[in-house]
């Protein structure tokens, strides 16, 4: 967690070359972020440097629209500044796409921002098609989307293919963006939270959590550990749920009718555990600025009651699928993301660690209660394919079970000196955080700016937007009939990518 | 083979909803009830301030909430109990827009008759096989695991009769999620276009039914109604299995004649926790 020192603005020059050299000497590219100064333009780098977050910033004085980019140095960069260039109009220097990313404006638009920096209701859209990347012998395009076959969320991928393989492909997320950021202007820190909780909704605990941690540490209080417990309870069952989902999928995808069914009823058995503890299928609601807003509705021999037997049935069920030779034969060796390309991008969550990269925010900077809980042992998995995301998955199912139940013995005990009190209060305050949470896709970063207590900027930045632009890389010696399973073994939400 | 008798052994998980009232209920949030009360004007109007989407509203010291725009957050059942409860009902799809705010305004009968003899006339050709096309318009992403939760073992919606498909040829439905983002205007509407006759459209969730707490901006248009029209209205954010069953099935005009018992009898079906001993 880092309190943002706004007063420490470089000039663009010494920005580039901070950032880049930080880099160079190992540090993990974590974003860039863009907001408006009356008419200038703030833009904010987030550095990981050994494990601590540190912010560059840079100033852009109104008029000053071009920016160098990172992107040639910094693969992972380029994502961010096509973010910043769709929403904020900065123009890139860059050989690289600026094909419209998060949100496409139509070329003959006037330009007009509104006091955040964001475009107007006036702005008009434009999508046109992509030009072919490829050229050869029978290569053709298919545009897989944003309408696609199935219960999916809207996005496009632009496929090339000489009728198999898949030499190229693009995403085009930007067709559900749903401009969430601009409506966090002027709003309280309470009614923050919900909408923090709608940028990416299969992970609302997660960003109300991670939108909560930095409104904390703005107003420098500190929550109460029965609350902070709560907190690990309802986000490892919302990582249960996730990484349910994404073998659901993968046995969808498989035709394994039967496991397909076994794991949608486990999913479902989640679902209504989190609906008893707290009313909502999805934890909304759980976590507000200060805590928790309740006790849960179930005491601690109630939650063990309700998941040692699911834990038991989900194990037996996962246990015999990953010794199912009809389904391993299908993830084994698809969509390899070598252990280099996944350090060189700062890749997060399941996706990393499937390629040997243990980056876990919950035990590198343990936050929250994460601190006082056993860490859980992570066995390396390197080979990077879907069936390795699909193994990191199922111990992490394991390790959240076993959270679930210390969490709540934790907090049956500390009832006492918790007494009542589930919310501190959290004085209006102003400054500047950024603060991270791992989701169950990864890390979470929440940049939050206030003044007296009113939001001025809010950038939710999940880890489905940095790990998609990988998306295009996994598909080395893969065919058309692989991409459900690569898909699947992202885990991703394309409204925690376009929100 | 080692799956088959997993499935067999866990017993019967599937709902009996419509034809029973599910147990379910009573775990969840289905909806905000508001009862009549003797609460202040001053109580309302503070209950009126707290809600982030505008749900609520004061017209001649009758207090309503448009449960098109709530989104559950529940902060008016903390400031005033008495009037504002959250309830397990979960079956408060309309077919009209004005109908979801309740209580329910007095309103002409055979208007609402027209309405619905409109939509029966409409869909009953497609008696027992409903085909629906899903098409996220902007939505958070949960509102997709609800829609998906239809087809798993406990809701299994094949058993109306209810299918998903791939192709908007083969359509009845059209069951739209998400606050109505721009860039989704253009295909929603070519996929509503290329449905066959007899086609019905379901707004799923309060974020396609008026935004949510997603208002009118560059990006969105304040929920679906004004790209596509709209047939039937599901709040809830997201809205739930249940709910969105309901609203299939009030769309296709199934509701009635399956439905033979409106009380709720609580059926053990095992549903909450798995059998022991599964091995």
């Amino acid at each position: 967690m880092t309190i943002i020192n706004a007063s420490s603005a470089v000039d663009i020059q010494d920005f580039v070359g901070t950032v880049v050299s930080s880099v160079q000497r190992g540090s993990r590219f974590a974003g860039l972020f863009a907001s408006a100064l009356g008419n200038d333009t703030r833009v904010t780098a987030v550095l990981d440097v050994d494990g601590a977050l540190e912010v560059v910033q840079t100033v852009l004085a109104g008029g000053h629209s071009q920016f160098p980019s990172l992107g040639s140095l910094i693969p992972s960069a380029r994502w961010y500044e096509r973010e910043i260039h769709d929403l904020f109009e900065l123009e890139l220097h860059t050989d690289g796409s600026n094909d419209p990313l998060v949100f496409s404006r139509a070329p003959s638009t006037e330009r007009s921002r509104s006091g955040s920096g964001f475009p107007t209701g006036a702005a008009q859209l434009g999508i046109a098609p992509l030009p072919a990347h490829l050229r050869g012998e029978g290569v053709f395009t298919i545009s897989y989307g944003p309408v696609r076959s199935g219960v999916f969320e809207s996005v496009e991928y632009v496929v090339e293919t000489p009728g198999e393989d898949i030499p190229h492909l693009r995403t085009r997320p930007f067709y559900k963006h749903r401009g969430v950021e601009s409506l966090f202007a002027d709003m309280s820190v309470d009614d923050g939270v919900l909408l923090a909780e709608r940028c990416e909704g299969v992970a609302s605990l997660a960003h109300a959590w991670a939108f909560c941690a930095a409104v904390e540490e703005i107003g420098g209080v500190q929550i109460t550990r029965g609350a902070a417990l709560v907190r690990v309870i309802h986000a490892e069952l919302e990582r249960i749920a996730n990484h349910l989902d994404s073998t659901i999928r993968h046995t969808e995808a498989a035709g394994q009718a039967v496991a397909y069914a076994r794991f949608s009823l486990h999913k479902e058995r989640i679902q209504r555990l989190r609906a008893q503890l707290c009313g909502s299928r999805f934890g909304r609601g759980v976590v507000v600025p200060g805590g928790v807003a309740a006790a849960p509705l179930l005491n601690l021999v109630e939650i063990l009651a309700a998941i040692d037997p699911l834990e038991l049935a989900v194990a037996n069920d996962l246990h015999l699928l990953m010794d199912t030779p009809s389904f391993l034969d299908r993830l084994r060796g698809t969509g390899v993301l070598p252990g280099s390309l996944i350090e060189e991008f700062g890749a997060l969550g399941p996706l990393a660690r499937g390629s040997g990269l243990m980056h876990d925010v919950r035990w590198r900077q343990p936050y929250g209660a994460y601190a006082s809980l056993e860490p859980q042992e992570m066995e390396t998995r390197g080979e990077g394919d879907a069936l390795a995301r699909q193994r990191v998955r199922v111990d992490e199912i394991t390790g959240s079970f076993r959270l679930i139940r210390e969490a709540a013995q934790l907090l049956d005990q500390s009832k006492d000196s918790t007494g009542s009190q589930w919310a501190v209060d959290v004085p209006p305050s102003t400054g500047s955080a950024v603060v991270r949470v791992e989701a169950p896709q990864g890390e979470i970063l929440s940049l939050i700016e206030m003044r007296d207590g009113v939001l001025t900027r809010v950038k939710q930045r999940s880890a489905s937007f940095h790990n998609l632009a990988l998306f295009s890389s996994a598909f080395p010696g893969d065919i058309l009939t692989d991409f459900a399973f690569i898909e699947a073994s992202f885990g991703l939400s394309i409204a925690g990518v376009s929100s | 083979m080692a799956w088959i008798p997993r499935g067999i052994r866990e017993g019967i998980v599937t709902s009996c909803y419509p034809r029973e009232a599910d147990g379910y209920g009573p775990e969840f949030r289905g909806s905000i009830e508001v009862s009549e009360s003797s609460a202040t004007t001053s109580d309302l109007v503070h209950a009126l301030r707290v809600c982030p989407t505008g749900a609520i509203s004061l017209g001649d010291g009758k207090v309503a909430l448009d449960r098109g725009a709530c989104i559950l957050c529940g902060r008016c059942t903390q400031v005033l109990p008495a009037v504002f409860q959250f309830s397990p009902n979960f079956e408060i799809s309309t077919r009209q827009r004005s109908d979801q705010v309740v209580p329910v305004m007095e309103e002409s009968e055979t208007a609402i008759f027209a309405v619905q003899s409109e939509l029966a006339a409409r869909v009953k050709s497609l008696r027992r096989s409903v085909h629906i096309r899903h098409v996220d318009a902007g939505s958070d992403g949960s509102e997709e695991w609800e829609i998906a939760a239809l087809t798993n073992p406990v809701y299994d919606v094949q058993r109306l009769g209810i299918y998903f498909t791939a192709s908007p040829r083969h359509a009845d439905v059209l069951l739209v999620s998400g606050a109505g983002a721009v860039g989704m205007i253009g295909p929603l509407q070519h996929t509503y276009d290329v449905m066959p006759h007899p086609k019905v459209v379901i707004a799923a969730g309060v974020d396609a039914v008026s935004g949510g707490l997603l208002q009118s901006s560059y990006a969105t248009r304040a929920g679906i109604s004004s790209s596509v029209p709209v047939d039937v209205f599901v709040p809830g954010s997201p809205p739930t299995p249940f709910g969105l069953l309901h609203g299939i099935l009030m769309a296709v005009n199934l509701l009635a004649p399956l439905r033979t018992n409106a009380v709720v009898k609580h059926t053990d079906r095992s549903v909450n926790s798995p059998r022991s001993g599964d091995s």
